[in-house]
């Protein structure tokens, strides 16, 4: 075969294996959106479920997605990038380091129902949050952090050390260089981090069912139990309620998530305009 | 007489990283309104003495020092010292210019920003200033507001120049600034350097021995990490006192 020939079907056939993923997660998008879209109307995203989540609408679940979710990324991420430039402006390499780098490690590699179980046993009953948003979102927050610290501590450490030298050079702390220098310059990328985090509370299920629990209504304060969306969704088809309130409610899921990610993506563009790259 | 004759006083400075002197025992003085090159081949502890007058080494693991730095007759190494105000005093030029991510306003403003200064009027001046020091000033005064990586090598330079000199330090320490510029660029930097000794003391650590015939008023030489000989640049091109000088000038190795 001739060189011509060959890098032709080498590129012919890892376009065919793009083109099969791309495929799957049209196919996916589609297949739910298809059979829930049809169903999601303004009531239904203003109402309160009724009778089980068979009638009604799904705007508690709404609420305490964003409630659960938020709250999570609110608190994981200041303590995740704190973690990350620690880890990667303030001690040097050794024991300690190390030891922190594979806790996080192993933390992001345990199954999200062990997160539950664990947030289940500490927080809603040892520290008496019960089956709340708190301890569904604290929990959450657990689970997200190893991967704002590896995502972090990758952007931080992907910072030239160059921009540290001028920065301490013009006369700057430490400290300055890293809030003014180091930080701004990982931005974009300790960003994405957090937004994956979001998307990854927002479709959580096993770990906020045993932690945020299930309750129908409106959360009203944050001691309440709140059911996710992606709960709801899991619950609905489960125990076989309603099939086109699933779908309606995984279409808003999806599209949530979507929107969270063009977000990102343009957030990170205008960064990176501004910037200048 | 002045009240002191010179800016910077180096007494019997060693710099070792792992107990390895990268600088050994080395006196030498910096005077006011000199330019002062540093000359020699690879390894001879130029840019470890350059980044000792300004601290930079501090942050290289395995650093430790003996002797004294005396800047106005104190040890800048004394522990009383404010390391951010010496770094302010004695700014420094890299060889490859990094401009910070930004605009180039924000690039000129950071150091004064560091040091306190929020007014925008005095930033505004502060700036003027350093940018017309450096001969950048016509070419970006219009577009301060542009971010400073559209600006090409030997402009980006000038700009590192003009950001060190808005802090209105003594001492400017340029570690071979022109080493990755057409010589038009590097022309308009040494004509900077000539403004520029007015007001400042210049140490300039270059490769390119043209360069310190031309841009120096003294000439140090060094070799594996000790100062073989210094003095007034024509006699060093000329006249050496030392064989191993004219060898390195002579281009007999290095």
């Amino acid at each position: 075969m001739s060189p011509v020939t060959t890098q032709r079907i080498a590129v012919g056939f890892m376009w065919l294996l793009t083109a099969i993923t791309f495929a799957v997660l049209v196919f996916i998008l589609a297949f739910v959106l298809v059979h829930g879209l049809p169903h999601v109307t303004w009531t239904f995203l203003t109402q309160s479920p009724t009778s089980m989540g068979r009638e009604g609408g799904i705007f508690p679940m709404i609420l305490g997605t964003f409630l659960v979710a938020g709250l999570a990324v609110l608190v994981a991420a200041p303590i995740g990038v704190a973690t990350a430039v620690y880890l990667s402006e303030y001690t040097r390499e050794g024991r300690l380091t190390s030891v922190i780098r594979f806790g996080a490690d192993c933390l992001a590699g345990v199954p999200s129902i062990i997160f539950g179980l664990f947030g289940f046993v500490f927080f809603a009953i040892a520290l008496r949050m019960g089956l709340s948003v708190l301890s569904g979102s604290l929990t959450l927050a657990l689970m997200v952090l190893p991967t704002i610290i590896r995502t972090s501590e990758e952007a931080i450490r992907a910072v030239p050390n160059s921009y540290r030298e001028v920065s301490l050079g013009l006369g700057g702390t430490r400290w300055q260089t890293v809030f003014y220098v180091v930080l701004r310059s990982a931005l974009p990328g300790i960003s994405t981090g957090i937004v994956l985090s979001l998307g990854r509370s927002i479709s959580e299920t096993a770990a906020v069912m045993l932690t945020a629990g299930s309750a129908l209504r409106l959360p009203k304060s944050l001691f309440d139990s709140s059911r996710t969306l992606a709960l709801h969704f899991y619950l609905l088809s489960r125990e076989g309620i309603s099939m086109p309130n699933a779908y309606a409610t995984a279409s808003v899921l999806i599209i949530v998530i979507l929107a969270l990610n063009l977000l990102a993506y343009a957030l990170m563009r205008r960064f990176a305009v501004k910037v200048g790259h | 007489m002045m009240t002191t004759t010179t800016a910077i006083r180096v007494q019997s400075f060693t710099a070792s990283f792992d107990g390895q002197p990268a600088v050994k025992s080395l006196d030498l003085e910096i005077l006011p309104h000199e330019r002062l090159a540093i000359i020699g081949p690879a390894r001879s502890g130029k840019t470890t003495f350059l980044r000792s007058l300004n601290r930079l080494n501090d942050l290289s693991l395995g650093f430790t020092h003996s002797g004294k730095i005396l800047r106005n007759g104190k040890d800048i190494y004394d522990a009383d010292v404010d390391v951010t105000e010496l770094r302010r005093k004695v700014g420094m030029v890299y060889a490859t210019p990094v401009p910070l991510p930004w605009s180039i306003y924000d690039n000129l403003a950071y150091g004064l920003r560091l040091a306190g200064i929020r007014d925008r009027a005095i930033l505004g001046e502060r700036m003027e200033a350093a940018l017309k020091y450096a001969f950048l000033w016509n070419e970006v005064k219009d577009r301060l507001r542009d971010p400073a990586n559209v600006l090409s090598g030997g402009q980006q330079q000038r700009l590192c120049i003009a950001r060190v000199l808005a802090l209105e330090p003594e001492v400017l320490i340029l570690d071979e600034p022109c080493s990755g510029l057409d010589p038009i660029s590097t022309a308009k930097i040494e004509d900077a350097l000539v403004a520029l000794k007015e007001e400042h003391s210049i140490v300039l650590v270059t490769n390119n021995t043209k360069q310190a015939a031309r841009a120096s008023d003294r000439t140090a030489f060094f070799l594996l990490g000790a100062l073989i000989e210094v003095g007034p640049t024509e006699q060093m091109f000329t006249r050496p006192a030392q064989k191993k000088t004219n060898d390195y000038l002579t281009g007999q190795f290095g």
